[in-house]
């Protein structure tokens, strides 16, 4: 029984010029329990790309994408186009954080990924033949048709995150959110999702994956979003975004850089309360 | 040798016949009077949807909502009986009022988070229920109905309740059959349906309109004070041996059903109460389930150890 307020109706129709152009977002800005979070907000996202969104905890990473999803009242355009500029709707995949899944409730991988397919079933009908090949493929895709059958709690976490992006290709999302996907995870599970990101880029899916992972971070999009106090404070690929004066203001006092030869040392050693944290800390940042 | 066989024979034969003869008096004897198998229907289908929707109630721990849901329709059934006279036909119309505006105030209350939903339920419904006692405790004599209304009296099943009883219990199982979906996914994962765009909130507030609904039906059979333990036991019970929200729904209404038979007919010979008879059996099958599964496991891990050992003499774990 969670309050969701109403969703503020969406100007996404207008614009299919550029078949490319996955998700627009402009002058976003959103408020949570009554509270500014984020400030007018801009960025594109095109087909395939998949944006990393760094920040410390609390920088409004969370608020971004529940605005987008459209959990908080926000103001601004978010214009979200797929094959078709109609049926936005379904275009957006939203895996919140692995804590906010009930991970024992009755529900198998298959049942998971069903979900996702609510809409094109539609009300009260029961899935058809096309929403089971749908499922069919999504897992397969994922790597998961032999575990269909289990409940969602006896998986591993990489498994368990893999579930949820084969949900979204079960959905045709065209946009997938992922929130912190990587914390709390082992290296294996951190490779598995790395995996089944790549397969989502090749089925065209843009993805939005907050972390505060900053070793990745320079290496494993293709664009980076710094923000800090609900404010996007850089924008683009990793080249231009990732550098020691972004990371400063972005992270203030939590982060200290040291250039040794060509090389940054970065030491997040005062990191968030997050205990999470801890394991990016002492990190070695690549050459910029 | 064939007298001995012969004389078995027959001492079977007879022991045959008087069992069959107490399964007669046992099972059967009370259901011949039409008050008793009207109330032993309304007992099944009791325990049928609060099976189904107590499922529902399990998976989305709203254990306490539904506790206080049931205090919180008194007013309601309250007021009709100061008007009525305690006729338990008006009885349920004046609890279903209350109850479905119970179930939207609360829907309604909890969607500001500035009142953590607990705290909701604690302050409307305590509130709800002392109204009730308080309306009912200006009656002379109000003690022996008001334990009836809190304790249930199946034995007042009326023909006319009976049929009230079928048509809500068809009607609940009916929407959560054309439904199922749309609450699974709001149960699970609230997110989902609103990038679905689904109407998540009419859901959300049709359910919590279900569980009312189930709540005032099973009135009669077990009164507003055990009425938690219907909707909660049998599907904790479920949920330990299932994986899945259909099977965990279908065994549910099965334990709510057995429960509801079996705590009936001890209710009739041993001249229980009905309802605690109905909520004890429930809670009996889920203490038996329980520590099933955990003898099982235990036996489980008892042999894995021993293979293990066999196979790893220098006592090594494996792992």
């Amino acid at each position: 029984m969670v309050h969701l307020p109403s969703i503020p109706s969406r100007n996404g129709s207008d614009n299919c010029a550029d078949p490319a152009l996955v998700m627009s977002v402009d002058d976003l800005s959103a408020s949570y329990n009554g509270a500014p979070a984020l400030h007018s907000v801009s960025f594109d996202v095109y087909r395939g790309e998949r944006v990393g969104i760094v920040g410390p905890n609390g920088a409004g990473k969370s608020t971004l994408f529940k605005a987008i999803v459209g959990l908080l009242p926000h103001h601004g355009s978010i214009s979200i186009q797929g094959a078709s500029c109609r049926q936005s709707h379904t275009m957006v995949g939203y895996v919140p954080q692995h804590e906010a899944i009930d991970w024992k409730f009755p529900a198998t991988v298959w049942d998971v990924v069903m979900m996702g397919r609510a809409r094109q079933i539609g009300y009260i009908l029961p899935p058809r033949k096309r929403d089971r090949h749908a499922v069919r493929a999504a897992l397969e895709r994922v790597g998961l048709w032999g575990l269909r059958r289990r409940q969602i709690g006896e998986l591993s976490g990489g498994q368990r995150r893999r579930v949820f992006v084969a949900r979204a290709l079960a959905q045709q999302a065209s946009v997938l959110l992922l929130d912190e996907p990587f914390s709390g995870v082992d290296a294996q599970a951190e490779t598995e999702i790395f995996d089944v990101l790549d397969v989502l880029r090749e089925e065209g899916v843009a993805v939005l994956l907050a972390t505060h992972n900053l070793a990745q971070a320079a290496t494993h999009y293709d664009k980076l979003m710094m923000i800090n106090g609900g404010r996007m404070l850089a924008f683009g690929p990793p080249q231009q975004v990732y550098t020691p004066a972004n990371l400063a203001t972005t992270f203030g006092d939590r982060i200290a850089l040291w250039q040794d030869g060509d090389q940054y040392i970065m030491i997040a050693d005062k990191p968030c309360h997050d205990h999470d944290d801890y394991q990016h800390a002492h990190s070695h940042a690549r050459p910029f | 040798m064939i007298v001995l066989a012969a004389s078995l024979g027959t001492l079977l034969k007879e022991g045959w016949a008087v069992l069959m003869h107490n399964i007669d008096v046992l099972l059967l004897e009370p259901l011949t009077y039409p008050l008793l198998a009207r109330s032993m229907e309304a007992a099944i289908i009791v325990g049928i949807i609060s099976g189904v929707l107590g499922t529902y109630v399990v998976v989305r721990g709203m254990a306490f909502f539904g506790d206080a849901l049931a205090h919180a329709i008194l007013p309601g059934v309250a007021f009709m009986y100061q008007r009525t006279n305690g006729r338990t036909d008006d009885l349920f119309w004046g609890g279903l009022a209350a109850g479905i505006l119970s179930a939207l105030g609360i829907g309604f209350l909890t969607r500001h988070e500035k009142i953590k939903e607990d705290t909701a339920i604690g302050v409307v419904f305590a509130a709800s229920f002392a109204l009730g006692i308080a309306m009912i405790s200006r009656i002379d004599n109000y003690a022996g109905d008001l334990t009836h209304i809190l304790f249930g009296q199946i034995l007042g099943v009326s023909q006319s309740n009976l049929n009230l009883i079928r048509l809500f219990g068809l009607g609940v199982l009916a929407v959560v059959a054309l439904c199922y979906k749309e609450f699974m996914i709001i149960s699970f994962d609230p997110t989902l349906a609103r990038t679905l765009r689904m109407p998540s909130e009419l859901f959300r507030l049709l359910l919590l309109v279900l569980i009312a609904v189930t709540i005032v039906v099973s009135l009669q059979t077990v009164g507003i004070a055990l009425m938690v333990a219907l909707l909660v036991t049998p599907a904790a019970t479920a949920n330990l041996m299932t994986r899945r929200l259909l099977p965990m729904m279908l065994v549910s209404a099965l334990i709510g059903a057995a429960s509801s038979i079996i705590g009936f007919y001890v209710s009739y010979h041993q001249d229980i109460a009905t309802g605690p008879a109905i909520v004890l059996t429930a809670t009996a099958i889920f203490v038996f389930v329980f520590v099933e599964q955990q003898v099982i496991r235990a036996l489980l891990d008892l042999g894995q150890g021993a293979r293990q050992r066999r196979l790893h003499p220098a006592g090594d774990s494996p792992h």
